[in-house]
């Protein structure tokens, strides 16, 4: 297995494109040939900081429509970055087929290296075999559907003027958190078919509009007082906890191209519903793979000494995890959590101790580390993974305790379980859920409405342990919802028996709607 | 795999999106930016510069949880705590604040700040100021030239070739002459090829060979059809303006009126230079006696002497006569003193000003500087200056007077000033 390469790839820090190809092709040859990945065409791109920035600033995306908050955000980038307050990443890389890699000018030759390893082959991998991927996103027509959108958004700027698209996209993406399907059953999502669907609906308008059908007389209303509370709630797909989807289908007083606009918000918070859920999963298997493809190359003499040296430099602080005391401490940090648990699920294939026999006796000693993390990265997201995977070993490594905050609690914070036999499960249990959308993001959903009567929407917020909305954001947020729903709203916040502990009501502002 | 080069591209993408911003941010924005400008030098103003806004009206809500309820957390690190430990709770952290545990990020309450270029800064500082009554327009020298479309012509360079015209042309001409349409021949030839009958035959070969001939005479585009876009120049009507920057540097003025007059001057030059391109600046000094000078020497020369306001207005006059025809030009004076002037010199100023002045100017404004809170003084009688100004404004001549004090309150006088006005004009 180890034959060396007479020539390294490179000397110093200068690159040109004809070694990127170089790069790419010997990280292709360790990625699929040694460690068995499965990716899509990669794209490299190479871009400046200035356009690292614009990239930052539309998360990430190549081309994204126009609003005033990416503008925010990038003057924001813009400013820390100025200052010398904040780096920029290495790379961008984008879930999408071809899967294309931003590179940045101004890396070294070695940094290219790692990020090619990392992102065209760790992600790549990643977002072609997760689950959640595969389910939710589809990677072939991302790009066109950005673009439609684009196009969509400044069709609807030019027709119906700029102040009222940005306010409904100021009250879309408010909502947009919330606006997921959390769980599949529907049709996988095809946004080729998306931007069809709406150029046919608007042909079929404009073909079979017929001036006679505003003249027609209505016929006396169908009487529905009689529905009962169920049967109307069922009717209208209720509970419903895709705000936006709701809105779309339901609200009675938006025109088509604010309801078009809301499935685009709801479409592009979906794609990235994975990527929130996979953050551990999707950086420690980048981390992973770059680490693997780096050492191999060194091995094979790839690489020299000092660009390795100048590899496990920037390795180590991406893997860095202050301990919770540091002032640098922010949670965990998923470069290093990921690429900690693959390390030691590689080890426990590997080379088992007892314990890791008696807690993981369906992987340990297995012997191919790479078909066991193959695996795991298709078929688990953090959460599961955590859940499974994280070891008593790498528990201790990391010193790893449980806290528990009560206010009532005047002593201070319980130390509830520490790295021991009695806290391994309880720690690992609590961990895992710190990674579960479902613990993380605010339960809210749309509970009643009764579009018979004063269609006042009623959500309930299912507090968990007594966390309640921050009051100020809810009641903006609430407020972008009462203008698109164009009637009152309700949030009531209510705990695990039905009592309500805090209300929220908002009545709409003739900001969004045509006067009725 | 595909390797791009990226770079090349157009720079600027999120240009729209920074517009759109500051466009959202506008009003607070502009308010930072007059803030800023006041306790910055001029040459400082025109670099542009880092501002910082209050977030709010600014904000991207979510619903998310808010502090307080019950927090469980893991965290790493653990080095002296054993189960049933407690930690306390930082002073003045409240609820879940005290552990750190997943509470990262936190509300980004401060302020906002960022960069704006030289441009943009400027926009937002000038924005609504103008010239008042810029009137008279005329035909400038060439400068101002304008290229329009004039129809069409029957030379040109081939990138102005109008193709629709062409074609269109050329359509009429061949409809007009008969030109046979190529089917017909196809349809005779189909028919010829299918005929066995001779005599038959030869008839439809005469006629494809007359067809053809026809076809070959008259053509599909002929020279004659083609035209091409033609342009012409036009000139623009401008409108010419001259501004006259009248200052008092005698020897009653103390350093700390200069410097108010001076940083009124740079205001208005700034504002004349950056929004008026035909706007000329005449700067003249005067102590007892007034003299034309260049704007360095204007704003960095110190001189000193008596008072003779008359002086300047005479200046003034003349330059009017020999140089700026009232005719052609909108004639503008901003005026600077202490308010001092020799005694005797008033009425000879109310006249000069009268007669000579004001019936050729647009707008007259006078700004009276003074020692620092002296103008919060009621039981300051009104200087020299000042009285003559007030009563030829009672008389009904237009001036335009304010009395400044304060660096601080130079820019908002001069605001005032320079506000655009909607309501219609009140000259005399």
């Amino acid at each position: 297995m180890t034959q060396t390469l007479s020539e390294p790839l490179f000397h110093g820090a200068e690159w040109d494109f004809a070694m990127l190809q170089r790069l790419h092709d010997a990280c292709e040859e360790i990625a699929l040939g040694e460690l068995g990945l499965d990716v899509y065409p990669t794209r490299i791109e190479v871009i400046t900081t200035e356009q690292m920035i614009d990239a930052y600033a539309s998360i990430g995306m190549p081309l994204f429509y126009k609003h005033w908050s990416f503008g925010k955000h990038f003057t924001q980038h813009e400013a820390l970055y100025r200052r010398g307050m904040r780096g920029l990443a290495y790379e961008i890389v984008i879930n999408s087929s071809p899967c294309i890699c931003f590179l940045m000018e101004d890396n070294t030759a070695t940094m290219q290296t790692l990020v090619i390893a990392h992102a065209a082959f760790g992600h790549n991998h990643f977002f072609k075999n997760n689950y959640l991927f595969r389910q939710w996103t589809d990677a072939k027509g991302i790009l066109g559907y950005l673009n439609f959108a684009k196009s969509y958004v400044a069709y609807c700027e030019e027709r119906h003027g700029h102040a009222r698209v940005e306010r409904t996209l100021d009250a879309a993406h408010a909502l947009m958190s919330h606006s997921v399907d959390r769980y599949p059953g529907k049709k996988k999502l095809d946004l080729r078919a998306e931007e069809e669907r709406e150029r046919r609906r608007r042909d079929h308008a404009e073909r079979s509009y017929n001036d006679l059908w505003r003249t027609v007389p209505a016929g006396p209303g169908k009487n529905t007082t009689e529905l009962t509370a169920d049967r109307r709630r069922a009717l209208l797909g209720l509970p419903q906890e895709n705000i936006l989807y709701f809105l779309e289908k339901t609200a009675p007083r938006l025109e088509p191209w604010q309801r078009e606009l809301l499935r685009i918000v709801r479409h592009i918070a979906q794609y990235f519903y994975p990527q929130g859920q996979t953050k551990v999963m999707n950086e420690g298997t980048a981390t992973y793979v770059h680490y693997r493809i780096m050492t191999r190359l060194h091995e094979l003499g790839a690489i020299d000494d000092g660009a390795f040296m100048e590899f496990l430099q920037s390795h180590t602080n991406v893997i860095f995890q202050p301990a919770w005391d540091d002032p640098r401490f922010s949670g965990f940090n998923p470069y290093a959590l990921g690429f900690a648990m693959m390390r030691d699920i590689e080890r426990i294939v590997t080379n088992p101790e007892d314990e890791d026999r008696a807690w993981f006796p369906d992987i340990a000693g297995t012997g191919d580390a790479m078909a066991v993390l193959r695996d795991i990265w298709a078929n688990y997201r953090d959460e599961s993974f955590v859940s499974q995977f994280l070891s008593p070993r790498l528990m201790r490594e990391l010193r790893m305790f449980q806290v528990h905050d009560d206010p009532g609690d005047a002593e201070g914070v319980r130390v509830e379980a520490i790295q021991n036999e009695r806290g391994y499960q309880r720690i690992r249990r609590q961990l895992s859920r710190s990674y579960d959308v479902g613990w993380n993001e605010p339960n809210i959903e749309i509970v009643d409405v009764n579009l018979m009567g004063d269609r006042r929407l009623v959500l309930h917020h299912n507090v968990i342990n007594g966390s309640l909305l921050a009051e100020a954001d809810a009641t903006r947020v609430l407020q972008h919802l009462a203008d698109l729903w164009g009637y009152d709203v309700l949030l009531r916040e209510i705990d695990s028996t039905e009592t309500v502990l805090r209300e929220h009501a908002c009545n709409p502002r003739p900001v969004l709607l045509p006067p009725v | 795999m595909q390797i791009l080069d990226r770079r090349l591209n157009p720079g600027g993408k999120s240009l729209e999106n920074r517009q759109r911003f500051l466009r959202r941010a506008k009003a607070v924005i502009q308010r930072a930016v007059r803030d800023s400008s006041q306790d910055r030098n001029i040459p400082d103003i025109l670099q542009g510069g880092e501002i910082s806004i209050p977030p709010d009206g600014l904000g991207e809500p979510r619903f998310r949880s808010g502090p307080g309820g019950i927090q469980d957390a893991v965290l790493p690190g653990n080095r002296t705590y054993s189960e049933g430990d407690y930690i306390p709770r930082p002073e003045g952290g409240s609820g879940g604040q005290g552990s750190g545990a997943g509470q990262g990020g936190g509300d980004a309450e401060d302020a906002f700040r960022f960069m704006l270029t030289r441009e943009e800064f400027l926009d937002l500082f000038l924005e609504d100021l103008e010239l008042p009554d810029l009137a008279k327009r005329r035909l400038a020298d060439v400068e101002r030239e304008g290229v329009r479309r004039a129809g069409y012509t029957v030379s040109g360079s081939p990138v102005n070739l109008a193709v629709t015209q062409t074609m269109r042309l050329a359509m009429a001409r061949r409809i007009a002459l008969r030109r046979p349409r190529i089917q017909e021949v196809e349809q005779l030839e189909a028919e010829l090829a299918d005929c066995t009958d001779e005599p038959h035959r030869v008839t439809l070969q005469a006629e494809i060979d007359r067809l053809r001939t026809r076809m070959r005479r008259i053509p599909y585009i002929d020279p004659i059809d083609i035209r091409f876009r033609r342009f012409e120049t036009v000139p623009r009507p401008i409108a010419q303006a001259v501004m006259f920057c009248l200052m008092d540097v005698s020897g009653s003025m103390s350093e700390h009126m200069k410097d108010l007059a001076k940083r009124f001057y740079m205001l208005l030059y700034i504002f004349l230079t950056k929004r008026y391109r035909h706007v000329e600046i005449v700067f003249i000094r005067h102590t007892d006696r007034a003299e034309e000078v260049d704007e360095e020497t204007f704003f960095r020369s110190p001189a000193t002497g008596g008072t003779l306001v008359s002086s300047a207005l005479e200046a003034m006059q003349r330059i009017v006569r020999e140089r700026y025809r009232p005719e052609d030009w909108n004639i503008y004076a901003a005026q600077a003193s202490d308010g001092d002037n020799a005694y005797g010199d008033s009425e000879m100023t109310a006249s000069l000003l009268t007669n000579a002045i004001l019936p050729v100017s647009q707008y007259f404004a006078y700004l009276e500087v003074g020692e620092a809170g002296q103008h919060d003084n009621p039981a300051m009688p009104n200087s020299a200056l000042w009285g003559v100004y007030e009563r030829l404004r009672s008389e009904g001549h237009f001036l335009a007077m304010r009395k400044v004090s304060d660096r601080s309150e130079i820019y908002p006088v001069f605001r005032d000033l320079f506000q655009r006005r909607r309501e219609a004009k009140a000259v005399a």
